[in-house]
């Protein structure tokens, strides 16, 4: 087993159990944080991929944004210490079977496939992202991000006007 | 260098995260720690793509133009449940989907 090998179990033990740490941590601070530490790993395993530009964008994005954001809301919305109730023991132990069963279902699925890779090389570098992302021709992404930057500014203005305050006079 | 970690390994990972997140799904009942458990699903996705475009297209770069995308649609889904969140919690003074039960019948 190579070092290569080595780097990619320790990475994916590490996120796995980081990501079950954070679903079943009973205080939703600390549940937070163990969800930063599992992001952190999948952004390890894109760095492994060679998806360099990838896993900056996880990291600015997930765990600079979105994991911040969490944590700005779990401190507006309750006190940090507080722990959450434990979910009721049948409720427990039928998701954990049916999370069970579908996770082999669906290993079983994709080890019966069995997928061939190829030998060609991998090459992702940011000027073939970019190109391919705003190319016009018929494998550029150029519509699909006008769309999604359009969405992105919608879901912005919503959030604003979602949670701006009414003053107790109007309505 | 890595194809001697063959695709179903990393694609035992991301199965695995999948349903990490619907095991929080399930037992949760905090909207917080809920949304927690869908970026975990996000995740899990994007591992998807990244890994069937390294493996199988290495040549396309589809699976990274879709990872941006799924990345870009989390950060708006996850600003737009906050602020839901926390005008829920003004007027309920709780974010416990148990306790929002107007819409339910």
């Amino acid at each position: 087993m190579s070092a290569s090998a080595i780097i990619f179990y320790l990475l994916s033990a590490f996120l796995l159990g980081t990501g079950i740490l954070s679903v079943t941590s009973a205080k939703i601070f600390r549940a937070a944080i163990w969800l930063l530490f599992s992001l952190m790993g999948v952004a390890g395993l894109y760095f492994w991929l060679d998806a360099n530009f990838i896993a900056a964008v996880q990291i600015a994005v997930y765990v600079g944004g979105i994991v911040v954001l969490i944590i700005f809301s779990i401190f507006l919305t309750q006190q940090s210490g507080s722990g959450m109730p434990k979910p009721p023991f049948v409720r427990n132990i039928f998701s954990l079977l049916a999370v069970l069963l579908g996770f082999a279902l669906t290993y079983l699925l994709i080890h019966q496939y069995g997928f061939r890779a190829g030998n060609r090389k991998f090459d992702m570098s940011v000027a073939r992202i970019g190109t391919q992302l705003l190319g016009t021709d018929d494998k550029g992404y150029a519509l699909p991000f006008e769309v999604v930057s359009i969405l992105l500014l919608a879901a912005m203005i919503g959030c604003i006007v979602i949670a701006m305050k009414t003053k107790p006079g109007e309505e | 260098m890595t194809s001697e970690i063959p695709l179903s390994h990393i694609l035992f990972v991301s199965t695995a995260l999948f349903f990490i997140g619907m095991y929080g799904l399930f037992t949760r009942r905090n909207m917080i720690a809920m949304l927690m458990a869908v970026e975990l699903i996000l995740n899990s996705v994007n591992i998807n793509f990244i890994a069937f475009n390294k493996y199988l297209y290495p040549d396309r770069l589809d699976g990274v133009a879709f990872t941006i995308f799924i990345i870009t649609i989390a950060a708006a889904e996850a600003a737009v449940a906050i602020a839901i969140i926390i005008n829920l919690y003004r007027s309920h003074q709780s974010i416990d989907v148990e306790d929002t039960t107007q819409m339910k019948f």
